[in-house]
This record gives structure tokens, sequence and C-alpha cells, in this order.
């Protein structure tokens, strides 16, 4: 029953209160005398503001109080960047967070109205007059970086957050001047909007006779809220209480901290009053970060037999119109230094340009730099395969890292920790039928149908990371975790971590590791996590690092609680240590196994005290402060097939196999429910999701009338394979699995689509690849052939 | 997503109904409120009252009478979708109110509150068009009947007055040899159409005796096919003639007419809407034969 627990299937404990609406997020928490915030949003992407008019809301029914950025001067400083992305020139321009004097995006905040009613307080919203005096804005990278481009930031010319390269192995010229062959693309890399179930929400409740205020927060890493927000707001962080109750999802959009967090807490603290802020889908849509956003122009150099000798490329990353909290680190760390890919590529160079423009601000979107890499490579390598007229899968093994078990280096300077690229590849041609589908394929052009295939090979850099890393790549914070693991008389344990999940199943995971480690049954284990107060300091739930890193605290934990065990368990049965041995929970005497003392034994003994081993303390609870000595690589291979219509460009996922390797598995359920929706969150870029800003800066798809996520009913069963290969550093061997699908799916899909228009001769189509772009490659190609 | 301030009234009759309409000269009537509670919480209207209709039991439910068929406004898109008296007597129509949103929507949405907000992107408009329907419509001079060209006037606009309420459509059963099917493409967040079109025919021996073809989606308001159903009337049917006669749709369409957006332009609409048309009289020529 229980170390068998760990890697078996079982049920998230999470569901019932999930799927019965019972479960209690941000904003379902009532306090009495709560106060209600709306925000003003800027309604034009550049604007000066002339002057604001307060006094009719103010005079509103119910309203309490209006304040705008003059209030909030010296009570609030400006929303931090938190990844001081180190040689690249960083400019941080202030992100108020009202805004003083100038808006530069639709969404910035321009006042806040607190009111005894949600109504009320926007109601009052619209009473509020604002003089605006629009300016020109830019809402493309590369248009950003451009001669004349309208300037965001006085302070900063040419609207450049930073330029940063990185350069690894032979000289990048030499290898493009002697390859024989040179494939070159540019990628459009749309924006992207994330959408988490949950809209954001901030509920403050400060006290003003203790000066100790809580803060219930929608946010995937409620330590760093702490942390930020005690420098911004000015609550000590020992008065200071960060709550993150249900979170509905994140994808990356509630790492950040925001301004209209700060905003509330400068609300509740001004107020003596617990104030709320909840914001609309509407407004989730404009001032809730996005991602992606790159336009990339990429080259790829290799000999005739398909070699590769180089990569080369410029990225143009807009930002948005500020810095959010983690975003500088995500086009340059988690992009630029993932370009080999699973290939050994001896000559690597890339320049990422970091553009401001008139549009909301971008941050880590599930995989957060990664997709766009893995994207590049992986077109890059098709584009080869075509050129030389090659099948893709041999290009990839001309080209894969042959396989290894401890460490790896590619020329971008990271050590990859474990891999068997051709492995996965092998499994998934294999599972697929690749040899079947390519003769189906051949037979269906023949009768006028056009079906694809589209590989993606892809390694990816997860469980963030060594602190030591962390601090010389600028992050400005630890990238360790922790756990304490306690058990209570009866045998019944409580693991409280300092990394918080919102979605991904550690409650249930974490409970399987302990079951492992303990011989407990994963029942007996309650998992806490999200609450500053009672639970160890840790970074938070992002970058598919948290079974990576905080799992292995809690190992870690696990197994000092062991040592401890063992001793006590040794003074009971009388023998010594040395001559103890533990199996599946009990402790005994070597060839003793029926004389024995469960942990729960132990446990109870500990709790009691009533005889224990001299010097030993009491209780029997460990802490483990776990900082990796090197990243995680998990890896795979996917393939989706589609067929498209030539006559309407019409797309259809007809297959999608994938094999996926994490390590080990601790509960292969949720791996495969991880790998599901990552795989669509990748698909969706591919085929359907696009955030459009006109030239003026509007939102053109700000509501979910107007932006396509994925639905069930327009994908084919997706057929999920694994390999095992653990990493060698980690205690559990264990790798990340949040983010594999992502990375691996938007290319494997558009690959997919331009293996079957292939036959028309068409180079490139942007995404998402909707029916209207499909069909016009098709006559753009047919009218210049 | 907050709505501004209004009064409610629920009526108990159509006539009750139509006396707060009188009363509440800045009013609206609510049905299923698909449409119009979205409208509210965006704010993009602010009426003094709304109305509500959505409990008046004689608005809704489907019966036929042998050869006409009525469908009470409040009926839903989910009773509708599962009607075998619609599937076997007007096919379109179940078919198309089948593919409007989700589960939710359809349970919740009305026939009636549906063609009463003329969205060009609904799916119900083009079907009603093509199959010749009547619009109920109850004033103070008693019912009067309204066809699908009269009654949709363009972008959101209708022929149901101020002070009138739409009680019901009537449709005729299709007859003998005669069929309908509806085709979509959908927008891929929305659900509304891009393109909609509906087919009815009616074959003998294998001879198109007649032919409806409406387009919605791409036009403000629903547009008959003429030159399509030319092509096809007197003609002996096969899939060579349906293909070569949708690609006649272009010739209905004004240019000036024709909506896109940031998805579809309008003229890859126009340049694709003839595989949906062919979609459409392909299952609704397979129908009545």
């Amino acid at each position: 029953m229980s170390a068998s627990t760990f890697g078996s299937g079982i049920r998230r404990r999470e569901d019932p209160r999930l799927i019965t609406g019972s479960a209690s997020y941000t904003d379902d928490i009532v306090l009495p005398g709560m106060l209600h915030a709306a925000m003003l949003r800027s309604p034009y992407a550049h604007a000066r503001i002339e002057s604001i008019d307060t006094a009719a809301a103010a005079a509103a029914s119910g309203v309490v109080a209006v304040y705008t950025g003059t209030d909030t001067e010296g009570e609030i400083a400006p929303a931090p960047c938190a990844w001081l992305l180190p040689d690249s020139g960083l400019k941080i321009a202030d992100y108020h967070c009202i805004a003083k004097d100038t808006v530069r995006y639709v969404g910035d905040i321009v006042a806040v109205v607190v009111a005894e009613s949600r109504y009320e307080a926007y109601d009052a919203l619209d009473l509020i007059e604002v003089d605006y005096d629009p300016l020109d804005a830019v809402v493309e990278p590369k248009q950003s970086a451009a001669e004349g481009a309208p300037q965001l930031h006085d302070e900063i010319e040419g609207n450049q957050a930073f330029h940063w390269t990185v350069t690894g192995g032979g000289d990048i010229g030499e290898a493009f001047e002697n390859a024989d062959v040179v494939v070159k693309e540019t990628i459009v890399q749309q924006r992207l909007i994330p959408n988490a179930m949950e809209t954001r929400a901030a509920l403050a409740s400060y006290t003003p006779a203790t000066g100790e205020l809580t803060l219930w927060n929608t946010t995937q890493n409620p330590h760093i809220v702490r942390f930020l927000c005690s420098l911004v707001a000015g609550v000590p962080e020992d008065r200071l209480r960060v709550i993150a109750p249900e979170v509905g999802g994140g994808f990356g959009s509630k790492i950040a901290v925001y301004p209209a967090d700060f905003v509330t807490v400068f609300c509740s603290k001004k107020l003596g009053a617990p104030v709320k802020w909840a914001e609309t889908r509407s407004e989730n849509y404009q001032a809730t970060t996005h991602g992606r956003d790159h336009v990339q122009e990429i080259e790829l150099a290799a000999t005739k037999d398909g070699k590769i000798v180089g990569l080369r490329a410029t990225v143009w990353a807009g930002m948005g119109a500020y810095l959010s909290t983690a975003a500088p680190g995500i086009p340059t760390i988690l992009h630029g230094l993932m370009l080999s890919g699973v290939y050994d590529i001896p000559a690597i160079h890339e320049d990422v340009y970091g553009l401001y423009t008139n549009t909301t601000p971008v941050e880590a979107y599930r995989g957060a730099g990664r997709p766009e890499a893995t994207f590049m490579v992986e077109r890059l390598v098709d584009l080869l395969a075509a050129e030389i007229g090659l099948d893709p899968v041999e290009v990839r093994r001309r080209n894969f890292i042959p396989k290894f078990d401890d460490g790896h280096d590619v020329v971008t300077g990271l050590t990859y920790d474990s891999g068997n690229y051709d492995g996965a590849l092998a499994k998934l041609l294999d599972k697929a039928g690749y040899d079947q589908l390519r003769a189906e394929q051949a037979a269906a052009r023949e009768q006028g149908r056009h079906i694809g295939l589209g590989l993606s090979t892809y390694v990816e850099i997860c469980g963030l990371g060594p602190s030591q890393v962390a601090g010389a790549i600028g992050f400005q914070g630890g990238l360790w975790e922790s756990a304490i693991l306690r058990f209570h008389p009866s045998g019944k344990v409580h693991v409280m971590i300092g990394a918080s999940p919102h979605g991904q199943g550690e409650e249930t995971t974490f409970a399987q590791i302990v079951a492992g480690e303990l011989g407990v049954s994963p029942d007996d284990v309650k998992v806490i996590h999200g609450d500053t107060d009672n639970t160890p300091m840790g970074w938070g739930t992002y970058g598919s690092r948290t079974t990576a890193v905080g799992g292995a605290a809690l190992a870690l934990a696990a197994r000092k609680i062991r040592d401890k065990a063992k001793v006590i368990a040794a003074h009971l049965l009388e023998a010594a240590v040395e001559d103890m041995e533990y199996d599946d929970g009990k402790f005994f005497v070597k060839g003793s196994p029926d004389s024995s003392k469960t942990i729960q034994d132990i446990a109870l003994m500990a709790n009691v005290a009533w005889n224990m081993p001299e010097g030993v303390e009491a209780g029997l609870e460990a802490t483990s402060f776990y900082d990796p000595p090197n990243f995680v690589f998990p890896y795979g291979a996917h393939l989706a097939v589609v067929e498209i219509d030539p006559e309407t460009g019409h797309v259809t996922l007809v297959r999608y196999v994938a094999v996926d390797d994490c390590g080990p598995q601790i509960n292969p359920v949720i791996v495969e429910g991880q790998v599901h929706g990552g795989i669509v969150q990748g698909i969706g870029q591919a085929l359907w999701e696009e955030g459009v800003y006109d030239e003026d800066g509007q939102l053109l798809t700000g509501t979910m009338l107007d932006y396509a996520l994925p639905r069930a009913d327009r994908l084919p069963n997706i057929e999920v394979h694994s390999t095992v290969t653990p990493s060698p550093h980690h205690p559990l061997g264990v790798k990340g699995i949040g983010e594999a699908g992502t990375i691996a799916s938007t290319a494997a899909v558009y690959n997919a689509v331009i293996d079957a228009l292939q036959p028309f001769g068409v180079e490139g189509v942007n995404m998402p690849l909707t029916p209207e772009r499909v069909w016009r490659s098709i006559q753009e190609a047919q009218g210049r052939n | 997503m907050f709505a501004p301030e209004f009064d409610y009234y629920r009526a108990g009759s159509v006539a009750e109904a139509r006396e707060l309409l009188d009363a509440h000269p800045d009013s609206t009537v609510l049905a299923g409120g698909h449409s119009l509670i979205p409208i509210l919480k965006l704010r993009l209207a602010a009426p003094a009252a709304l109305i509500d209709i959505g409990r008046i039991d004689a608005l809704r439910g489907i019966a036929s009478d042998g050869s006409t068929i009525r469908i009470g406004a409040l009926t839903t898109h989910a009773e509708i979708a599962a009607s075998d008296l619609l599937k076997g007597k007007a096919a379109a129509l179940p078919e198309a109110a089948g593919q409007i949103g989700d589960p939710a929507v359809r349970n919740r949405g009305t026939i009636g509150g549906n063609v009463a907000h003329a969205d060009p992107a609904s799916d119900l408009p083009a079907v009603l068009a093509c199959l010749g329907a009547a619009f109920v419509i109850e004033g103070a001079d008693g019912e009067r009947r309204v066809s699908a060209p009269d009654f949709f006037q363009g972008l959101m606009t209708t022929a149901v007055g101020e002070d009138e309420i739409l009680t019901g459509v009537e449709l005729s059963e299709a007859g003998d040899g005669e069929a309908s099917a509806y085709s979509k493409f959908a927008h891929p967040a929305s659900r509304y159409a891009v393109i909609g079109t509906a087919a009815k025919v009616g074959l003998s021996d294998g001879v198109c005796t007649s032919a409806r073809v409406v387009v919605g989606g791409l036009v403000p308001a629903p547009v008959r096919a003429g030159a399509v159903e030319q092509a096809l009337v007197g003609q002996a049917v096969t899939t060579e003639l349906i293909a070569e006669a949708s690609r006649k749709v272009g010739d209905s369409l004004d240019d000036d007419d024709l909506l896109g957006d940031v998805y579809a332009s309008a003229g890859y609409r126009k340049a694709s809407a003839h595989a949906w048309v062919r979609g459409a009289l392909s299952a609704a020529v397979a129908r009545a034969g």
C-alpha cells in the first residue's frame, strides 16, 4: 500500500473541492466591513494626462475614496522589475502603480475608486473625467526599434529595454561562410493572452492598531509577493502575511506582482479597512500580463549531408509598456541558452533586443522562452531537411546529441543532465507508425488530399535552479525550495512547503513522495502551502520547478526523519543504530523483521517523549532547504498529423502522439494531465490564439468572443507515451513536466501544416494558422508559380 | 462586467408584457438573456427597465397542424435541436440550433431572443429566411406576420416595433421530395457564423424542382443566393452541378456589404463561401433524395 503509491496514478485529492465548486478563491472571501476597489484604466495606448477630475465620483453614492497618482506618490514605489539581466544595458522604466502624467498602454491605471459595493465602485468610474492628450503609439517590437518610432520613455533611447547576446562554440561567421547549405526564416511568435480560469484579485486587510496587513492574492508565489510588497508598499515583512488561497491557474500570469495589488494594499492602509479588488475578464485581457511577442530572424548553416554547423538569430522581443517582474529573463536566459536544442551545434549566436511597446506588459507564459527557442530550432531543422531532400527524421538523427547519463555540455554554456533523444524519437516513430503514415500521406496526395506530418524533438530547461546561478543571471531572489515535514502523535503528517501549487496536483504528488520515503499512506499526509505565516520560505511555482526543486526538499526532509526515527527505533528495540534496517515504514534489527517499530510507533514516542535515546530531541519533524546543483532537462519527441482543405484553408488536427521523458513519474495520471494541458496550449498558439492590437494600440482581441482558446471538440485524442531517464543529480531522479507539452507542440503542429502545404510550394505562414492565412499562402504560392 | 442600474418587471402574459413596455418607454424585453445580459454587463446598453417574458409558458413549444409548424419565441435552442418534428420537416433549423454556442448557451438561449437581436453572425436568421418563416409579432392591433426579408432590416435591426413583442415563428413543413440543411464555418472563439449557409431543395426523379439558398454571417442580413438557385432548378442534380452552382454564390453578394474582421476578411469569406453553400446543398439533396 505505502511505498508502492509512489509512482501510482492515484486520484488528485484537489479535485473534489474544485469540481464541486466548494473551493474558496480570493474573490470568495468576505470580511466584515470590506470595501471594494475598481481601477480606472486608460482607454488610450499612449497619452498625456492633462487633468483628472474626481469630484463627481467622490460624491457618488457609496463611494468612500478616489485616489490618483498624486495620492500614491511617496506612498507606494513603482512596481519592481526583479530580473536585472546583466551585461545587457538593461533600462528599467518606472512602472508607477497609478500613472502620473503619461499612460503607455490600454489598461494603465489612472485612478482607483473605493466604494461600499462593487457596483457603486464601477458606477463611479464612469464619473471620473480625464482629459487625455493622445500620443502616437507603437505596438510591434521591430517597429518599436525602428528609427522615428514613437518613444515611450523619455530616458530610454530607441525604446530599447536591453540588448542581450549569447555566443558559444566556434566562430559563427566562419561557420556560415563555409557552409554548404544555409536556410533562413522569419518567424512571428505572436502575442498570447494567458486566460487563467480565475481572473486576478487581491484582498488587503490592514489593522491600524497592530500595523499588520494580510493580503489574499491570486499568485503563484506568495513569498515573493510578501518580499516585494514589503519593499514597495511599506509594510514590514514581519507584519505582512500573504495568502494565496485557491488559485485558478496562472500559466505565468500570476508570477508578477502587479500595480493593482499594490494599489489595493495602499487603499486598505489608507482607509484602515479591508479592500477587495477583483478584475473583470475584460480587465484581465487588458491588464494581466501577456506572453511571447517575438519577431525572430533565424538561420541555420549545415553541410550538404545535413550536419548542422551553426545557428544564428536576431530576436526582437516586445516587452510591453513596462518591464513586468520577471520579464527580462524570459526571452533571454530561458530562451537563448536553449538554442542548441537536442542537437550538437558547434556554433551559436543570438542577439535579443527587448523593446518597449504601447501594449500590456509581457511575462512568462507556459514554457516562457523555451517554446520560442524550440520553435526556432525545430523549424530550421525541417527547413534543412526540405532543402537537402532528407526526411525530417533523418536530419534530426544526424544531429542528435548521443545518449548521455550524467552531463553533456552545449555551447551556450549549459550542462544538460541526462538524455536519450534518439530513444524518445524511436519510440514515437514506432507508436505513431511513422512509415505507414508517410505511405498514407503519399497515397492521399494522389487522391488530392493534403495530409501533413510534423515532428518536434525538444529538450527544455526547468527546475530553476541553482541560486548561485540565479544571482549570476540577475534574478533578484534565490531559487531553492524548502519543506517542513511534521509527524503528529497519531502518525498523521503535515507537510508545509514554500512553493505554491495552483492546479498542478502537488497536494497529491507530495503526499506520494512522503509515502514513498516513509511508508505512510498518502491519505495520512496533508500538504499545506500558500500562506506565508505558516509555510517556510519558498520562491514559488513556475518554470516546472515545484516537484523538481520543492519535491527534492521534501524528499530530503523525509530522509532526515527516517534517520532520526532509526535512532529512536534502535533505542526502543535495544539495538545498535548501525544494526537497524528500514523497509516500507518499518524499522527492525537486521535479520529480525518480525520485531519492528513502525514509523507511527516512533511518531507517537517522539511526540510523548517518555522514552527517548539520550541526547535526542523530542518531536518528529524535519526542515530541509534544497538548492539544486543544476537545472533539470526533460525532453521528448512529438508528432502531429494534420489535414488541410486547400479550398478553404481549414486545418484539421487528425492525430497527436507524444513521447515525453520527465524521469521517474510520481503519479503518471497527473503527468498525463500536464502533458495534455501543455500540448493543447501549444496547439492553441499554432492554430487559434493571437492577441491583436491595432496600430493605435487598441486590443482587438479583448474578449472571449474574439480570442480563440482551444476547445475540446477541435482536438483529437492525444496519445501520450513516455520514456524514463532519471536526472543524475536529483534525489528522486525526477524532472519537470508542467510545460513540456507546450514547448513541443506548437512546432509539431506548425511543421505538420507546412508539410501538408509542401505540394503548393508554400514557404511560411504566420501563426496562428487560421483558415484565411493558410488559404492565402496557397493563393500566393500559386501566384508565384 | 457590472450592469448599470435598471428596473426589472416580470410579465405573466403577453398582454401584460405589452402593457409594461407601454408604461416604461426606455425598456427592453428580456427572454433567455444570452444576447442582452452581456451587452448590459459591458455597459453597451443601459435600458431603464427590463421586461422579463421568460416565464410566459404560452410562448414555449413546438407544434404542427400538419402543414404549418409554430415555434414559440421562448423555445430554447436545445429544444429545437432535439425536436424530431423539426428534424423531419425542417432539418436545417435543428441542425443550426445544435451548433449555436455550447450546451449552456443552447439551454438558455431562445429562438425569439436570438432573431429579435438580429446579430448578422447568428445562425438562425439565414435558416429562417431559407425556410420561408413567418415571424409572428403581437402589438396593439393584434398579431401580424412578417417574412424574413422584411423582418431582418439590417445589423441588429428588425421589424419588431417598440411596443410589440415577437411571439413566435411559423414554418411550412417540408413536402415530399423536399429537404433542408445548414452548413457553417464557426468562429473559433465566439462560435458565431463566419459563414453560414442554409439550403432547401425539392427533388423529383433526380431533377431539382425548387431551390432556396440563403447566406448569413458575412452580410448584415441574410442574403438569398439567387444565382445559385437558378443554376439548380430544372437540372438533374449531380455532385458536379452542386459544385458549379455553389460557385455562383459570389454573384449574389454585394462587395460593399460584406463583413470582415481581424479573424477573417470580407474577401476571404466571399472567396470561400461556395464551400459552405456546397456543403448545405449536398446535405439537403441527400436528405431530399
